[in-house]
């Protein structure tokens, strides 16, 4: 199964260098890589292959944060890892959609990995909690905290884009809007 | 200072745009103001934040865009592992099916309760009075008792055919039950062919048993009878056979006893293993030495080659049991033995005048 694509597949050094490096080659060769094998992990298993792309994506996720937070050793295969940690995922989410029937069909070796599950789990908390602020600050507040904070740009761009006469004015306006923005944020539960 | 100023302050702070003075009185403020200071903090968290929020949405888009030039499906379709068809279907259909299934036996159970199959025995059991009129016609019979007969049916010599054997010189007779039963008239024909009518004097149903007696002007003495009626059990093994009327002519049918009790547990009958056939009921079972020990009754449809014979001890028991005032001659059983030292040939020769065919007429 997968012949062609597992002859081709990048080495674990290779990827660890690749994303530490945000080479998008790496980071499409390992998606395509290991995606089959999680495919077939949730297919057999009660899943389709939306919830296949989303498993796998929040897997991706996870390893890709943990290698550019450095603390990645390799001292257990990237395909091991990946795979636990979508089964580790999967698993929850069956049993949060009460279809968990108590055994699940594996194709592959595993380890235990629900620390950092629960890592993911709160940082994943905390951006809903931004998106959903993002989206009650509204406009043009929204779009001026992500031109500013998020895409780095520069005052006197944003300022031109919004028509506002003199950079003091933009300064003045982005920060009430951080301002109702970290409210926002911080009166969610 | 506003907050808007203090916000102003923190991001200079940090993106190093202050003066080394502003600087230096900054870093002052931060020592000596604890709010200040958690003010910072809590503005590098937030602003880190947001920025890997933003890092994070624009690598979903990045593994989206990569997702998207995957052929998922084709992918599917090779990863997918086929169960065969069969627990495909149990797997997507099986509450469906255990529903029907527990209808079906439901059903099946109810239906055999409902028609008595379950708890009866007779449904394994066939008696052996030969029907000689067409099923139909003798199905209708048997299940209606006297109903009366529909006058496009063409009425034939006899209904209904058994075996009967004598009891005495003088015209007694042991049958089956269930060959006289719903008679209107019954004949005894000898092995010359010679019919005589004959009487029902007495029945005991419950053990299919019958005395008749041969009321026929005709009828002469049969001499003296050849064999006795056993009072002991046969036993096991034991050589026996038959004598009777299946067809036209009189049949012999030889084998051994089987059991002393039939399968349904009845200890009044005997299993045997001699061939016999509709027409075989109400025939003498004999031993080796010529005593009658049973009367043929019935086999069983279920098991091959297993007949029964009720035991002589209820025929004698029937004999005892008959009303003194039904006897219009004497009734003494014969004692003394005259086969015993004979072959089954000159035993056969010797029997055939005293077994008859048993004819029955019914409306």
């Amino acid at each position: 199964m997968n012949k062609d694509l597992k002859a081709s597949a990048p080495t674990d050094s290779e990827i660890v260098l690749g994303i530490l490096n945000n080479s998008e080659i790496v980071l499409k060769r390992l998606y395509t890589t290991y995606f089959p094998m999680i495919l077939q992990l949730i297919i057999n298993n009660n899943g389709d292959e939306d919830d296949a792309k989303d498993i796998y994506q929040e897997a991706i996720i996870v390893l890709y944060n943990k290698i550019k937070a450095g603390d990645f050793e390799l001292n257990s295969k990237l395909k091991t890892y990946i795979y636990s940690v979508c089964r580790r995922l999967w698993l929850k989410r069956l049993s949060q959609m009460n279809r968990y029937g108590g055994d699940i069909r594996d194709f592959e070796e595993h380890l235990p990995v629900e620390e950092e599950i629960d890592n993911h789990n709160d940082r994943d908390i905390q951006f809903g909690k931004m998106e959903s602020a993002l989206q009650l600050l509204g406009e043009p507040c929204k779009t001026i905290m992500e031109d500013f904070y998020i895409k780095n740009r520069s005052m006197q761009e944003i300022c031109e884009r919004f028509g506002y006469t003199n950079a003091d004015n933009a300064k003045t306006q982005k920060y009430k809007c951080l301002q109702r923005l970290k409210k926002l944020f911080f009166q969610q539960k | 200072m506003s907050d808007n100023q203090l916000t102003e302050f923190i991001e200079r702070y940090l993106d190093g745009s202050m003066t080394a003075e502003e600087r230096v009185q900054f870093e002052l403020l931060r020592k000596n103001d604890a709010a200040v200071e958690s003010k910072v903090t809590e503005h590098i968290k937030f602003i880190g934040l947001l920025k890997q929020y933003g890092e994070r949405l624009e690598l979903e888009n990045r593994l989206n865009a990569i997702h998207n030039e995957i052929d998922v499906h084709a992918l599917k379709e090779e990863v997918m592992i086929h169960p065969v068809w069969i627990v495909r279907m149990w797997r997507n259909h099986h509450s469906k099916i255990s529903v029907a299934a527990s209808i079906a036996i439901f059903g099946v159970l109810t239906i055999l309760i409902l028609t008595g199959k379950l708890n009866n025995d007779k449904s394994k059991y066939q008696q052996l009075s030969e029907k000689i009129n067409n099923m139909e016609k003798t199905v209708a019979q048997i299940g209606h008792g006297r109903t009366p007969v529909k006058p496009k049916i063409t009425r034939t010599p006899a209904n209904f055919r058994g075996t009967g054997f004598a009891l005495t010189s003088n015209g007694y007779l042991a049958t089956d039950y269930h060959v006289i039963k719903n008679a209107d008239s019954v004949y005894v024909q000898n092995a010359a062919g010679e019919s005589f009518h004959a009487k029902v004097i007495y029945t005991e149903p419950q053990y299919d048993l019958a005395i008749l007696q041969i009321n026929d002007p005709s009828f002469k003495n049969l001499g003296p009878i050849p064999y006795n009626v056993k009072r002991a059990e046969g036993d096991l093994g034991e050589s026996v056979y038959t004598l009777g009327y299946p067809a036209d002519n009189m049949v012999y049918g030889g084998g051994y006893l089987a059991s002393a009790a039939n399968y349904s547990g009845d200890t009044t009958e005997y299993v045997i293993s001699v061939p016999v056939n509709p027409g075989n009921s109400g025939g003498p079972l004999l031993d080796e030495k010529g005593n009658v020990i049973g009367v043929i009754t019935a086999r069983q449809t279920q098991v091959a080659g297993a007949y029964f014979a009720k035991k002589s001890t209820y025929l004698l028991k029937a004999i005892q049991n008959i009303p003194t005032d039904s006897l219009s001659k004497t009734l003494n059983l014969n004692t003394k033995n005259k086969l015993a030292g004979l072959s089954r040939t000159q035993q056969s020769s010797k029997l055939k005048n005293y077994v008859f065919m048993v004819k029955v007429y019914n409306q």
